[in-house]
């Protein structure tokens, strides 16, 4: 079997699943996580086939579906491109995926809205991957829109609670503000290329444009915009932590392994075109390190058990950012991976503590909890371990120093500042998180002591994701074979102090919190500004919410109709008294009347 | 066969059946009340039947036309019975004959009185409709635009809500007659005079369309008479800033009368506004179109700004129709043949769309009593297939892709962005502020605490069926739309040809 007629059956596997739980409304409970998970399992298992079958010649294969449409020459079409990136991105949705599929069959056993999770959780998928596999950037929109749809939907799926539809409306409100700006870029695309075709605007770009040019700097800018939305970066970052209303195998798989690193994924994909606006490469950069010491800063201050990972994943995120603006964007993807695996178990593993809790998720009400729960204490030391690239033991050392690496060798020494700081801070937040939760004294929980579920749904996505944690830096990356190889130096002194700085962080951790914590620390000086963090909620509340809301209050009347009805109104009174002032009721001023008008006429008649 | 035998029938059976289904249905009340809905349901199958071959015709090389019929009206004048299809045409009859079916299935256990009057009104609606589709003979094209006004106007007055209010059913009614007849007699005597210059340039009077394609009108005068005709079709689309009878007479209308207004006979705006304010008068046009496309994208950001504060739900939607139908103003006067063919898209998605949206409106009223969205909340616990329909039809009306809004929407700005950066840069903001008034109301209606514990009906076999059709034409929009833009194609590139916009890609 060809690897080009395997290609559709990935998307159409969850995709099936999903039409399946849309349409079978008396499907038995038991039922649902075997066919959503099955069909994400599916896929994962599809894809291996599709390695086996592709990788001994590893040249980019695309099958066309069909044509959307063809106006004036410009014919974007559905068609599945499968190249060394793609296949990554592949084996992050549909295998983790599979494994957040089969937590999240644990996780909701037994509540009543279980079909419509897993419908909206494989459509997700099915985006996702048409997003990864598209050829053309129309069809990557498709993709790129409909897990935004689906990333609405599961925030909101606790649906009774006006809070969660509140932070589900602010994650696609503020993606799609980026999505407009990527349809901008778009609409210039189409004006420029004529096509919308990324193998061809990756090919002619550089014939046609030459570096710094404007135009191609003003694309890149806007396709950036659409990056930095749909993964979180600033300035379009705040709906992230928000997002965490959503059931926790939800942030796992959208809010941390995959959606989210949909932007990385985009800025990777059309790098030749990046390539072309150095600017633009830098802005990418700095982004990046702004934002990921902004949302270390703001973890440590957070009381609230996946805010601190939707922080965490914000700064990992910001960390792949300053990759691409490096120009290492196997780095970065690198990054992606690895970052995919110990984020998809950090949150499954708080996923399997809020449930043991019944759905408590500040940390200072848990505490102790390292006996009771050892699978997730072991899944958040080994998550976090990677989370803070302990050294030599985990797989996300390896790829956050490949970033720090690059930032260093390319000369990018403010970037590899902010980032080897950081690293530091990661330590902090990470291990401040694991002691206050785990260590310390046992707290009393209710009623009943909280006990760890021993079900196999539970445990093996667990164990499977504590061993991608550790060793998933051997998982071969393919997309090293489409992404340009960048050659840096290692030098001794650096890699010392990145291991320094990760472990010191640790080490700072364990100082102040190695005993646990009970009480928050108190929201003064900087923690104040980072607990709030930063205050861009507020900003974007002054400058586009509430002006906006007090346009629609000021025209809520539609004074358009005010104008028109008042004037059509004035104007048939105006002509009403004017037809009954003659109407006097007096004969002899009819009779005047009549004769006036009889001369008139005859006179007319005459003439 | 069959295709060819329909192809065969004369174009004035495309008006003539809905004429007749209008008879039958009247009397047919005093036989059985549901007699009345028997009959539109079978007219208007066959009405679809007889119109879906054309989207495959194609023309012979000498006419523009697929098909024509002309007879002698008032030779005189120069005034004929001239019907003429095209693909734009047969795309707009077909959604008129689709939404015509929607309308009468929604009312059925609506409208319980005079069901005989009720649907011979909507028939003859549908007729004017067709009509105004068709006519190339302008006077024709005059009165079947009126044919189409007067049933609206008894649809609203005698079947409509909020009898005895003082922003009720005859203020609604009244209001919508208004515009559209003040509007109506300003293309009267746009009509008139080009009638009477054809005259002066010709020696023979002449109403026909084609007729006056040919003609050469001083500068100025074209750019008067373009005006009559625009302040005509804008006031129908509506636009802004002449929009303001709509969101009365959808809050008031019954729920068929509001499908078949936003759903077609807003459409005849456009339809006009392509065929007739542009064709016609391309320079004109064209001097005026940064004002029409700037009163577009004002119309996308008005009608948003407007959905966001109201209330009631049918007035909500309302507004949202004139923020899309500022979409329409921008593409058309962009004119690329790209964001015509959005235009075009953007007719049949957002007819298909609001239609749907309007039977929940209706739907819901069934079931609560209200239009207030304070009374609401809680219904997608208690009418699951309720909500998954709302949710469907806000998120396609909010341009999602795989819906025909996306490629309407997106064709739209992508082919105005070469023209017009700006305008289409502004418009695009539409795009996020749709998104926010859209789940706004999903959130009010569906989710949060319920405002009391009563049951709430979930929808019907033949409402499931209606929305279920509409769900699957708008997919099948959003994923296959080449072969409607490939009928549409030989109209709109006319059009796009005349516009010196239509070269600039």
């Amino acid at each position: 079997m060809t690897s080009e007629s395997l290609l559709p059956w990935i998307v159409a596997a969850p995709l099936a699943g999903a039409g399946l739980l849309f349409t079978w409304r008396g499907i038995p409970d038991r039922a649902v996580p075997w066919i959503g998970a099955g069909s994400v399992a599916l896929a994962a298992l599809i894809t291996a086939l599709l390695s086996i079958a592709w990788l001994p010649s590893p040249e980019p294969v695309t099958r066309v579906l069909w044509t959307w449409f063809s106006v004036e020459g410009w014919a974007p079409r559905i068609a599945l491109h499968l190249d060394g990136l793609a296949l990554t991105m592949l084996w992050v949705i549909t295998g983790v995926g599979s494994l957040i599929h089969v937590f999240a069959g644990w996780y909701l056993h037994g509540d009543a809205g279980i079909r419509r999770f897993f419908a909206y959780m494989n459509l997700f998928v099915a985006s996702m991957l048409l997003l990864v596999l598209a050829d053309d950037l129309l069809a990557l929109y498709f993709g790129w829109e409909g897990v935004g749809l689906c990333s609405y939907l599961l925030i909101g799926y606790y649906r009774d609670d006006p809070a969660n539809g509140h932070a589900a409306r602010k994650a696609f409100v503020i993606t799609r503000v980026g999505d407009t700006l990527m349809a901008l870029g778009l609409f210039l695309l189409v004006r420029e290329f004529g096509t919308l075709g990324i193998a061809e605007i990756v090919a002619t770009a550089p014939e046609r444009f030459g570096s710094g040019d404007p135009v191609i700097a003003l694309i890149a800018l806007l396709l950036l915009g659409g990056a930095a939305g749909k993964s979180a970066q600033i300035p379009l970052h705040t709906w992230l932590p928000d997002a965490m209303a959503g059931p926790t195998p939800v942030s796992a798989l959208i809010h941390a392994a995959t959606m989210v690193t949909a932007g990385v994924y985009l800025i990777a994909r059309l790098h030749p075109l990046f390539e072309l606006a150095p600017v633009v490469l830098q802005v990418v950069g700095w982004i990046g390190a702004i934002g990921l010491l902004m949302a270390g800063i703001t973890a440590l201050a957070q009381r609230d058990i996946k805010r601190i990972l939707a922080y965490s994943t914000m700064s990992q995120i910001a960390y792949m950012f300053v990759a691409l603006g490096a120009g290492a964007y196997t780095a970065a993807v690198f990054h992606l991976m690895t970052h995919a695996f110990f984020k998809a178990l950090l949150f499954l593993a708080a996923g399997a503590v809020i449930h043991a809790l019944h759905h408590e998720q500040d940390i200072f009400r848990m505490g102790g909890l390292r006996r009771r729960l050892p699978l997730a204490y072991a899944s958040f030391v080994a998550g976090s371990g990677a989370l803070a690239a302990l050294p030599f033991v985990t797989a996300g050392f390896y790829s956050k120093d490949a970033i720090l690496f690059a930032a260093w060798g390319g000369g990018h020494y403010g970037w590899w500042t902010f980032g080897a700081l950081c690293a530091l801070l990661t330590g902090v937040y990470a291990f401040r998180l694991v002691f206050i939760v785990f260590h310390g004294p046992e707290r009393r929980h209710g009623h009943q002591a909280p006990h760890e579920d021993r079900s196999l749904r539970m445990r093996l996505p667990l164990l499977a994701l504590i061993g991608l944690s550790l060793f998933g830096a051997l998982v071969p990356l393919t997309a090293a074979l489409s992404l340009p190889d960048v050659h840096v130096e290692h030098p001794l002194p650096v890699l010392l102090a990145q291991v320094a700085l990760s472990l010191g962080g640790i080490g700072i951790a364990w100082l102040l919190y190695g005993r646990g914590r009970e009480t928050p620390e108190p929201l003064r000086g900087w923690r104040r500004i980072a607990a709030a963090a930063f205050g861009f909620d507020a900003l974007f509340d002054h400058l586009v919410v509430n002006p906006w809301l007090a346009l629609c209050r000021l025209l809520r009347r539609d004074p358009a109709d005010g104008l028109f009805a008042a004037g059509i109104a004035a104007l048939a009174r105006g002509l009403h008294h004017g037809a009954l002032l003659p109407q006097t009721g007096q004969l002899r001023s009819y009779a005047v009347a009549i004769a006036l008008g009889l001369i008139l006429l005859l006179g007319a008649a005459l003439w | 066969m069959v295709t060819s035998l329909l192809l065969d029938l004369p174009l004035y059976a495309l008006i003539a059946l809905p004429v007749v289904g209008a008879l039958l249905a009247w009397p047919a009340a005093r036989w059985h009340a549901d007699a009345p809905r028997w009959v539109s349901l079978a007219t208007l199958a066959a009405l679809t039947l007889m119109t879906l071959p054309w989207l495959f015709a194609s023309a012979g090389d000498a006419s523009p036309w697929l098909a024509e019929f002309r007879a002698p009206w008032m030779p005189r004048f120069g005034i004929g019975f001239n019907l003429a299809m095209d693909g734009l045409a047969a795309l707009l009859i077909l959604l008129t004959a689709v939404l015509g079916l929607a309308a009468v299935l929604c009312s059925w256990r609506e409208i319980r009185e005079q069901t005989g009057f009720f649907h011979a009104n909507l028939l003859l609606n549908l007729a004017g409709v067709a009509g105004v589709f068709l006519a190339t003979d302008l006077m024709l094209f005059f009165i079947c635009w009126e044919a189409m006004l007067v049933p609206m106007f008894l649809l609203i007055l005698l079947w409509g809500h909020g009898a005895g209010q003082p922003r009720g059913r005859v203020y609604a009614a009244m209001k919508f007659f208004v515009f559209t007849q003040a509007s109506g007699l300003l293309m009267l005597v746009a009509i008139l005079a080009m009638g009477w210059w054809h005259a002066e340039l010709t020696g023979r009077w002449s109403f026909e369309y084609t007729d006056w394609l040919a003609l050469s009108l001083p500068h100025d005068v074209a750019q008067w008479l373009m005006l009559g005709f625009f302040v005509a079709f804008a006031v129908k689309l509506p636009a802004f800033p002449v929009h303001s009878w709509l969101p009365d007479a959808h809050s008031q209308a019954p729920t068929a009368g509001s499908v078949i207004l936003a759903g077609v006979l807003l459409k005849t705006g456009a339809f006009g506004l392509i065929r007739y304010g542009i064709n016609l008068f391309p320079e004109p046009a064209a001097a005026f179109a940064p004002v029409a496309m700037a009163l577009g994208v004002a119309g996308i950001l008005y009608g948003a700004a407007l959905a966001m504060t109201q209330t009631d739900i049918k007035r909500f939607v309302a507004y949202t129709s004139v923020s899309h139908m500022g979409f329409v103003l921008l593409g058309a006067y962009a004119g690329t043949e790209t964001a015509l063919q959005g235009v075009m898209v953007l007719l049949l998605a957002h007819g298909l769309s609001t239609g749907a949206l309007f039977i929940l409106c209706g739907a819901l009223y069934e079931r609560l009593h209200t239009r207030e969205f304070g009374r609401m909340g809680g219904i997608a616990a208690r009418a699951p297939r309720y909500a998954t329909a709302l949710v469907f039809f806000s998120v396609a009306s909010l341009g999602m892709p795989g819906t025909g809004n996306f490629i309407a929407e997106f064709l739209i700005l992508a082919g105005s962005f070469p023209v017009a950066p700006w305008p289409t840069a502004v418009g695009a903001t539409g795009l996020i502020v749709a998104a926010v008034y859209s789940l706004i109301v999903v959130q009010r209606v569906l989710h949060g605490p319920p405002a009391d514990d009563a049951p709430v009906q979930d929808l019907l076999p033949r409402e499931r069926g209606t929305l279920a059709a509409a769900l699957l034409l708008l997919v099948a929009l959003g994923l296959f739309p080449q072969p409607l833009i490939d009928a549409a194609r030989p109209a709109l590139a006319t059009t796009a040809a005349l516009l010196p916009a239509g070269d600039a890609r």
